[in-house]
């Protein structure tokens, strides 16, 4: 993931300073691995030095300095092209689900038992998911990012469906044989 | 937190059920537990058995092996006069094929078993309006079945299903013909309802993530329940 068109898409809102930026970062990604200071600040070095973002003051409010920064025109066109360009679908996806069933019928293991436990894994995870974005209040950032994970958790869950209904026509077709 | 219905006596009881079709053995040693107020779904692939069983759960089939009990009460033995009146009282169905009545409207189609309950027409009408209200379809209230769409139907006769404050309510597949905002839509309003009113929900879907608002899943394999995986 890109966190510098993350970094430039805060500050299109207005200028920010570092810390505020990884606040806003955590809020608007709440499923996503929170934001590292160090990260942040490198990150705003990496937008100045390309001439995406600049220092648009500096001030301490009583605490210690800090720097606040603003987006460029530059940085506007980067980030309007970073939005509308298409992500290339993943061409293999690898997976340790797929690779543990590759692997268990490779090596005469139990791959219909493992299939039965992950799919309740991912199940309680998506019950999880479910509550925390049907719980009262939740905000759109929430909702949206549990949306998204459901989603991918329920398409492993289809592929692990039909798998196990795959081995199960295969292990007929061996024992009739 | 998923273990409801372990120690207490479950309100409702499957034991080794079988039930055949002909040659086809639809249950072939199906057990089941539904704690008050629990929510289970009930998974598998077509044709294992999920209809079946929640007929047998409901007592509108009886089994031709095994036990089910309601509190207390075996429905495998029950006889048919006081299973229609368990039915007309305390459950509530939703049948995966639709079964409004063609002839009534949707809010008379929902206001039917308040009337058979013994409630006014003017009441049942009211009270009806309003389940059609919490479903999202109170503006298809005076449409008959045949003008409702395949999600509309699906939304009256869950309002069918709950407007008589059942303890429990059995629905085969009540998001089917929705896609997802809809069955997210449907979704929050059964669960909700049942949370509110202490109903339990047997709730047959093929869709993870309907599946994800039910408090536990069964998974039916060929007839029978299948281990949820291996336990810790
Ligand atoms: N009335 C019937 N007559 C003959 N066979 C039947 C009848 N009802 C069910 N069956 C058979 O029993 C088996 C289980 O059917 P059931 O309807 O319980 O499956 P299901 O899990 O609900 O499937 P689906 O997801 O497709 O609704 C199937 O093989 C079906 O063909
Ligand atoms: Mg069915």
């Amino acid at each position: 993931m890109s966190t510098r068109h993350i970094l430039l898409g805060l500050l299109a809102q207005g200028p920010s300073h570092g810390y505020d930026l990884k606040r806003r970062h955590d809020e608007r990604f709440p499923q996503a691995r929170p934001l590292a200071y160090g990260q942040v600040y490198t990150t705003l070095q990496r937008l100045v030095r390309d001439g995406l973002a600049e220092v648009d003051g500096t001030g301490s409010d009583g605490g210690p300095e800090r720097t606040a920064y603003r987006s460029t025109a530059e940085g506007a066109r980067e980030l309007a092209h970073w939005a509308g360009e298409i992500a290339p679908p993943a061409p293999f996806v690898t997976n340790e689900i797929f690779a543990k069933v590759v692997v268990s019928i490779l090596s005469g293991g139990d791959p219909e038992a493992y299939l039965r436990a992950q799919r309740a894994a991912h199940m309680e995870r998506m019950r999880e998911l479910t509550a925390l974005k049907t719980a009262k209040g939740a905000d759109l950032a929430t909702v949206l990012s549990a949306d998204y994970a459901l989603n991918h958790l329920d398409a492993d869950l289809r592929w692990m469906a039909t798998t196990a209904a795959r081995l199960t026509t295969l292990t007929a077709e061996v024992d009739t044989a | 937190m998923s273990d409801i219905g372990g120690t207490a006596a479950p309100l409702l009881a499957a034991r080794d059920l079988a039930k055949a079709h002909g040659r086809t053995r639809a249950l072939d040693g199906a057990s089941a537990d539904l704690a008050a107020g629990e929510i289970l779904a009930v998974t598998g692939t077509s044709g294992s058995g999920k209809s079946t069983l929640l007929h047998c759960l409901a007592g509108i089939v009886r089994p031709d092996e095994g036990t089910v009990t309601y509190a207390g009460e075996r429905l495998d033995e029950l006889p048919e006069k006081r299973l229609s009146e368990l039915r007309r009282t305390e459950f509530g169905v939703v049948f995966q094929f639709g079964q409004l009545i063609p002839e009534l409207t949707a809010v008379d189609n929902v206001g039917l078993p308040l009337l058979l309950a013994g409630a006014g027409r003017a009441e049942a009408r009211q009270r009806a309006g309003e389940w059609l209200e919490r479903f999202g379809v109170r503006g298809q209230a005076e449409l008959r079945p045949g003008a409702l769409s395949g999600g509309q139907a699906q939304r009256v006769a869950l309002a069918r299903a709950l407007v008589t404050g059942p303890r429990i309510v059995f629905a085969d597949e009540p998001t089917g013909a929705l896609d997802s905002l809809a069955s997210e839509q449907v979704m929050t309003a059964l669960v909700g309802t049942a949370r509110e009113s202490g109903a339990a929900v047997v709730l047959i879907t093929h869709d993870a993530q309907v599946a994800a608002y039910a408090d536990r899943e069964i998974r039916l394999t060929d007839g029978t329940v299948a281990r949820a995986g291996v336990t810790a």
